[in-house]
């Protein structure tokens, strides 16, 4: 045995760090702890090897060398390829590119939509990064951007007017999310705290709100918007279908979210309201500065899936006949010109809905990472 | 609430007068006909086994706990249901916790600035030097810009006693403060809430530190099953304590 394993050899009080035996760390210490641990865990890797050896080579020929990246039709795909359907037709997504993402929105105020992307992006940028000069401008911005793009997309104020039945595709799944995820919040917010109040009858409207919009599926909500609603209305006031959807799913979004942040109230510890208290805070300023820092910050991968839960949600208007992506989607498969396309069109959505959920969670664990001050309370 | 029953008589130098006051938890009567006047600069030591009402006494005087029956008179203001009376009673009046209860999303720093800018209405550079020679005070100027999370127990409720002293409190209250934290640590905070009461400030503190009640204590409080079963100045209390229950409770924590 080497001297380094023999703690007689130092005195007391100076035996030194030495280093892990390099077995358990490295590459080699990785592969060997969680591949080939056992000879269960052994097995398993080498099956799945195997089953990957037998469906990536196929799935990368259909999916990227075998595929048609631009054709006029389907059948032009067909003819560029060594047997029909041996590849993706992705001539297919790249030509309806335009109709997926603007809807019907009339060609020569396309323009707008470009424009409030772009804000869109600047906003979300604005708001979320930490560390950017003018953080209280960008947040600023990003509070009035919905205001902002309402003007812009539907027009009004020196701008043409759009009807808001000419949103389609990507622009109607975003207007319904991004509406239903930012109005949400705050009202989420809102009900979470009364439903904690000291006042019974607020405390009762928050609850049976809650309970009620949380009993009942959003589809029903949607039909209720689209259809019932004109009943309930006095005599000849309408108002558009779309908002009469947005304000169904902010409703929706809302009740999960005050949930989800009554969680996080509930988790916080009773001397964090008390030392507040203590020091003469009142009610607004204790939970501005104290309670729903904390309590949001618990609440972030519940609020988040709430989020990602409703923007995918954003797609069940279709069943009361607002086009979002998917529903135009699923119109243009029955364009005799790209009939039979479903695969190309359901991977191009699913990799739309998957890259904009995934950066949310991403963005969700790099905020609690960055919160994190080492200490529960 | 009481608002017509007859104000307990203050001596002029009283600053806490507590009298005919009863609390209930639900169905369980926790305190019990409590009378009591603190004068200005007083040093009371409250103790009593686990259960006694201690603790709740303390907190109904800046209305963490509300009491049913009886006055509670704090600076000539009356605890009542009035948010008002409530918020100028908690201002005047600071309060230090067994757990320290420092708001772990903020600096040591914004701990102590937070309630003098919001309550105070202190402009911010006003409220960090003042927070900066409190927290000097009690020795851990070096550590301001830390959270909360990152400092021992002692330092942290060492935070936790600048927080409450930047509020220029008339009062302060302390329950069990040292009772959380490991043996080591206890005589740091000690000899900040002793150098406290050298100042002349008027503080409750419930505690079990026998030492430390000798040493600064006026009076030794001792509470049990709700009510005060005994006041003494300290030396007549651990030398001379007249009823079985004192004396049972002093042999159980001297004796050990």
């Amino acid at each position: 045995m080497t001297k380094s394993f023999n703690p007689q050899s130092y005195e007391p009080g100076t035996h030194p760090d030495l280093p892990p035996p390099a077995i358990t760390t490295g590459l080699i210490g990785w592969i060997k702890t969680n591949l080939f641990s056992s000879p269960l865990n052994t097995a398993l890797t080498l099956i799945s090897i195997w089953f990957l050896w037998q469906i990536l080579p196929s799935s990368f020929h259909w999916l990227f060398t075998g595929a048609v990246w631009s054709a006029v039709d389907r059948k032009e795909c067909w003819a560029m390829m060594d047997a029909p359907r041996d590849g993706a037709c992705w001539a297919f997504i790249r030509g309806s590119l335009e109709l997926f993402l603007y809807g019907w929105y009339p060609e020569p105020e396309r323009w707008r939509v470009n424009i409030t992307f772009f804000l869109f992006g600047a906003a979300v940028f604005g708001a979320l990064r930490e560390n950017i000069p003018g953080k209280k401008y960008w947040l600023m911005f990003a509070a009035v951007f919905p205001f902002l793009a309402a003007w812009l997309l539907f027009g009004g104020f020196g701008l043409e007017p759009v009807a808001t039945s000419k949103l389609g595709g990507i622009l109607l799944t975003l207007v319904v999310a991004v509406t239903g995820i930012s109005f949400s919040l705050p009202l989420g917010i809102a009900l979470a705290l009364g439903r904690r109040s000291r006042l019974p009858v607020l405390r009762a409207i928050c609850v049976i709100f809650i309970e009620f919009i949380r009993g009942v599926p959003l589809i029903t909500l949607l039909f209720v918007a689209s259809t019932m609603l004109t009943y309930f209305l006095p005599p000849g006031s309408s108002f558009d279908l779309l908002i009469r959807v947005l304000i169904m799913v902010t409703l929706f979004a809302a009740a999960y979210i005050a949930e989800v942040v009554r969680g996080g109230l509930q988790g916080l510890a009773s001397g964090q309201y008390e030392a507040a208290d203590a020091l003469g805070l009142t009610y607004w300023q204790s939970h501005r500065l104290i309670i729903l820092p904390q309590a949001l910050k618990i609440s972030i991968p519940g609020i988040v899936n709430t989020f990602i839960g409703s923007y995918k949600d954003s797609v069940l208007v279709l069943i009361i006949g607002m086009m979002d992506i998917l529903g135009l989607g699923r119109a243009r498969l029955n364009d005799p010109d790209w009939l039979g396309l479903a695969p190309e069109l359901y991977i191009f959505i699913s990799l739309f809905f998957f890259v904009s959920c995934f950066a949310m969670s991403r963005y969700s664990l790099s905020l609690e990472k960055k919160l994190e001050t080492g200490h529960q309370s | 609430m009481n608002q017509d029953s007859k104000n307990a008589s203050k001596s002029e130098d009283s600053i806490i007068s507590i009298c005919g006051m009863h609390k209930w938890f639900g169905d369980f009567h926790v305190l019990k006909n409590i009378n009591l006047e603190v004068s200005r600069g007083e040093r009371i030591v409250i103790c009593g086994p686990s259960g006694s009402g201690k603790s709740t006494l303390i907190r109904c005087i800046n209305h963490l706990e509300e009491h049913q029956q009886g006055d509670i008179v704090v600076e000539g203001t009356e605890l009542t249901e009035d948010l008002k009376n409530i918020d100028t009673i908690r201002s005047e009046v600071g309060m230090v916790f067994q757990q320290f209860n420092l708001f772990p999303h903020l600096t040591v720093l914004e701990n102590v600035m937070l309630a003098p800018v919001w309550v105070r209405k202190l402009p911010r550079a006003e409220a960090e030097e003042q927070a900066m020679s409190y927290l000097e005070r009690v020795k851990i100027p070096e550590q301001v810009s830390k959270y909360p999370g990152q400092l021992s127990g002692g330092q942290q409720q060492r935070v936790a006693i600048a927080r409450s002293l930047c509020m220029n409190p008339r009062i302060m209250l302390f329950d069990e403060p040292t009772s959380a934290l490991d043996p080591e640590m206890i005589k740091e905070v000690l000899d900040v809430m002793i150098e406290l009461a050298e100042s002349g400030m008027t503080m409750l503190v419930v505690t079990h530190e026998m030492g430390f009640a000798t040493a600064v204590a006026h009076r030794v409080i001792f509470m049990d099953g709700g009510e005060i079963i005994e006041e003494q100045p300290p030396k007549e209390f651990f030398e001379n304590p007249q009823h079985d229950r004192t004396k049972l409770f002093l042999s159980q924590i001297l004796h050990h």
